[in-house]
C-alpha cells in the first residue's frame, strides 16, 4: 500500500542572488512498511528532500500526497496537525528537551495530541522498553549517552503513532556500537511493527541494514535499488 | 505545559534569579512608597478631621466669604434637634471662631479663637489628647485659654501666664479680655499649633457679645468616615439655605491627597514594571535564541504557534509572578511591621510640622492594592512576552533545526 506518492518535486533555493536546485524533478512512492535509506553526497539534496516529505519545508513545484492528502496544499496550521498525528522525526542532534525525563519527552507529543494522561503514562513506558531504556524513563537527557538519547528520540517519534518515520542523519553522532544497537532497534520495530522508515543519511551501516535505497545527485535520483 | 514553563525559566538560573531579585526589590519599592505615602496623608487627613475641622460643618453661608463676627448660624434651635436625631451623627459641637489678636508682655501674634464648649468639644475633636502642661478647658476656671506650644514660644509665655486678646465684638467695636493660660498643647502640626487657640464658649460669648446658643459653626464627627458623603447630603437637603459642607468641600487639597493615594500605587507600579518590562523582554528574548532549535523541533513535531505563544507567555509571566510574589510578602511583612513601629522623620520634623504632617509615619496599604499589583504583572506579563513570543513564532522550523 503506497504510504507517499511524490510527483514532481521541485526546491529552489535563492542564494546570494542565484538561483539553486536543491532537489530537481523528483518522482518517488513509498509504500507502507519500508525501511528505506536515501544517500548521497553532501549537498545532493537529501535533507531538503526530507523536510518537504515530512512537511517542514515546502517545494517550489510538484506534490506530495501522504495517504492520499496532499500536503503541499495545507494551509500551516492544518500542515503543524498533519505532521503531529501522521509523521515522526528523528534529527541527527537527538532533540530533545532537557529540562525533561526521558518519559516527559516521550509524553510530550502525546500531551500536544490532548492525550489522557493514563494513556500517555502507559504507552511511553511501553515505547521506552522497546527501545531498551525501561531503566532511564526517569532521566533527564544530560545523565543519557547519546545513543540512548537518540533511542527516546525514536521513542517519541512513534509515541504519535506516525504513518510513517523520518530520520535526517539518526547515526551521525553516535559511536559504531550505539549506532549498531540503535539500527538494531529501528529494523526490528520496522519488521514486527510494519513501521515505515526513511532516513537521511551517509552512514554504510544504515545503508546495509535498508531494504530500499536512494540515491540523489545533484537533487535528482540516480538510483533508486531494493534489496530483499 | 505550566510545568515545562516553570522548568524552562530554571534552565539559566543567574539569568532569571537576577531578573526575579530586580521584580521583587522593584514591588517592595513601589509599595514601600505608596504604603509611606497613604501613611503620611491618612494620617494628616486623621489629624485634621481629628483635631479641627471634623466630618462636616455647618456655617452660615456668608460666614466662609466674609468671617464677619455676626454672621452667625440662624435659628440653632431648629437644627440641633435634626442633629441629635441622626443616627450616623457620632457627636457635634458648636463654636465661636474669631480671628483675634493675643498679645504677651513680649510678643503678639494673631489666631484664629475658638469659644467651645469643652465637653461637647471633647467627642468631635481630640484637641484635649494633645494637651502637654496644665489642663484641658473642662477643668478650668473663667477665662483660661488652651494654646499651642508654638503660639506660647513665640510669645515667651508659660503655663499660668497672663495674655491679653483683642477681637471685635457683635456691635463692631473692638473689645479685649485677659485670659490665663490653664494648658498648652503639641500636636505635632507646628502652623496649627501656632494659628488656633480655645477658650470656653461662655467666656467668648460674653466678650463678642452674644446671646447663649449663637455660634459661628457646628463640628460634627460621623460613626464612620466613609459616611461624610451620605450624611453631608442628607443635612443639606434638610438644611437648605445653610452652608453644609463635608471636610473634603472644606479643605479640598487633603481630599485630592486622599484620593490621588489611590492612584498612586498604580502610577508607581506602572511606572516600575514599565521598566522592568525591558529587562524581561531581554531575559526572555535571550531564552528563546538560546532555544532555537528545540523551538524549531516542537514546531516541527507538531506544536502549533498558538502553544508556542502560550509557552512563552506562561514563562513570562511565571517568572514576573514568582519575583512579584516574593515582592509582595516581603512588602507586606516589611508594613506590617513598620505600621506597628512607624518611621521616624524626627530629622525632618521640622519641615514635616511646617506642612501639618506628623515626625513619625505609619505606612500602610489598602488590601485590595495587592490585588491590583497580580494583575498588573499579568498584563505587564503578557504585554513583555509579545516580542519574544513573536520572535519564536517567525523561526522556520526547517532552519531552527539546523542551527547550532
Amino acid at each position: 500500500m503506497k504510504i507517499i506518492e511524490i510527483t514532481n518535486l521541485t526546491k529552489v533555493y535563492s542564494e546570494n542572488g542565484n538561483e539553486v536546485v536543491a532537489v530537481n524533478n523528483v518522482n518517488l512512492d513509498f509504500e507502507q512498511g519500508e525501511f528505506t535509506a536515501v544517500v548521497g553526497p553532501s549537498g545532493s539534496g537529501k535533507t531538503t528532500f526530507l523536510n518537504m516529505v515530512g512537511g517542514i519545508d515546502n517545494p517550489t513545484e510538484g506534490q506530495i500526497l501522504v495517504d492520499k492528502v496532499n500536503i503541499c496544499s495545507l494551509k500551516s496550521s492544518e500542515l503543524i496537525d498533519f505532521r503531529m498525528n501522521n509523521i515522526g522525526f528523528v534529527f541527527q542532534a537527538y532533540n530533545l528537551i532537557p529540562v525533561l525525563t526521558a518519559k516527559e519527552n516521550v509524553e510530550f507529543i502525546m500531551f500536544l495530541q490532548n492525550k489522557p494522561k493514563a494513556e500517555r503514562a502507559k504507552r511511553s513506558a511501553e515505547l521506552l522498553n522497546a527501545v531498551g531504556l525501561s531503566d532511564r524513563m526517569n532521566s533527564r537527557p544530560s545523565k543519557l549517552s547519546g545513543g540512548q538519547q537518540q533511542r527516546v528520540a525514536v521513542a517519541r517519534a512513534l509515541a504519535s503513532r506516525p504513518k510513517f518515520i523520518l530520520a535526517d542523519e539518526p547515526t551521525a553522532n553516535l559511536d559504531s556500537k550505539s549506532a549498531e544497537t540503535l539500527l538494531d532497534i529501528m529494523e526490528k520495530l520496522n519488521r514486527e511493527e510494519n513501521i515505515t522508515f526513511i532516513f537521511s543519511t551517509h552512514d554504510p551501516r544504515v545503508v546495509n541494514k535498508a531494504r530500499r535505497v536512494i540515491t540523489l545527485v545533484d537533487g535528482q535520483v540516480a538510483k533508486d535499488e531494493r534489496n530483499n | 505545559m505550566l510545568s515545562l514553563c516553570w522548568k524552562n525559566i530554571w534552565r539559566n538560573k543567574t539569568r532569571s534569579l537576577v531578573i526575579i531579585f530586580a521584580i521583587v526589590f522593584g514591588v517592595i519599592g513601589g509599595v514601600g512608597f505608596s504604603a509611606f505615602y497613604n501613611g503620611m496623608i491618612y494620617q494628616r487627613l486623621d489629624a485634621a478631621i481629628g483635631n479641627e475641622v471634623s466630618n462636616i460643618q455647618i456655617h452660615n453661608p456668608h460666614f466662609l466669604e466674609n468671617k464677619e463676627i455676626n454672621d452667625t448660624i440662624a435659628n440653632m434651635a431648629s437644627i440641633l434637634p435634626i442633629l441629635q436625631n441622626n443616627k450616623q451623627i457620632k457627636a457635634f459641637s458648636y463654636r465661636i471662631k474669631t480671628f483675634s489678636m493675643v498679645n504677651s508682655a513680649n510678643s503678639s501674634n494673631g489666631l484664629l479663637l475658638l469659644g467651645i464648649d469643652a465637653e461637647k468639644e471633647k467627642k468631635v475633636t481630640g484637641i484635649y489628647q494633645y494637651v502637654k502642661q496644665g489642663h484641658y478647658l473642662d477643668s478650668c476656671k473663667k477665662n483660661s485659654i488652651l494654646i499651642g506650644q508654638k503660639l506660647a514660644e513665640k510669645l515667651k509665655i508659660k503655663l499660668r501666664s497672663k495674655v491679653v486678646v483683642t477681637l471685635q465684638s457683635s456691635s463692631g467695636n473692638i473689645a479685649s479680655a485677659a485670659f490665663k493660660v490653664a494648658g498648652i498643647y503639641n500636636t505635632g502640626n507646628t502652623s496649627f499649633d501656632e494659628r488656633m487657640a480655645y477658650v470656653k464658649y461662655d467666656d467668648l460669648a460674653e466678650i463678642v457679645g452674644f446671646n447663649p446658643g449663637m455660634a459661628h459653626e457646628i463640628a460634627i464627627t460621623v460613626t464612620d468616615n466613609k459616611l461624610t458623603d451620605t450624611v453631608t447630603d442628607k443635612l443639606k437637603t434638610k438644611l437648605a439655605g445653610y452652608s453644609v459642607k463635608s471636610w473634603k468641600e472644606i479643605m479640598p487639597e487633603l481630599g485630592l491627597m486622599t484620593d490621588s493615594g489611590q492612584y498612586m500605587l498604580l502610577i508607581y507600579m506602572t511606572i516600575i514594571f514599565l521598566a522592568l518590562s525591558f529587562g524581561i523582554i531581554n531575559t526572555m528574548l535571550m531564552a528563546v535564541l538560546d532555544r532555537i532549535r528545540e523551538i524549531g523541533m516542537l514546531m516541527a513535531i507538531g506544536m502549533n504557534k498558538l502553544r508556542v505563544f502560550i509557552m512563552i507567555t506562561l514563562e513570562t509571566i511565571l517568572l514576573m509572578f514568582t519575583g512579584s510574589f516574593i515582592g509582595l510578602i516581603l512588602s507586606y511583612i516589611l508594613v506590617e511591621i513598620l505600621k506597628k513601629t512607624g518611621i521616624d522623620l524626627t530629622a525632618f520634623a521640622s519641615g514635616m510640622a511646617d506642612m501639618g504632617f506628623s515626625a513619625i509615619v505609619y505606612p500602610f496599604i489598602e488590601p485590595n492594592a495587592y490585588i491590583q499589583i497580580v494583575v498588573l504583572v499579568i498584563i505587564t506579563g503578557i504585554l513583555s512576552s509579545i516580542i519574544p513570543a513573536r520572535k519564536a513564532l517567525r523561526l522556520n522550523p526547517s532552519e531552527a533545526i539546523r542551527t547550532q
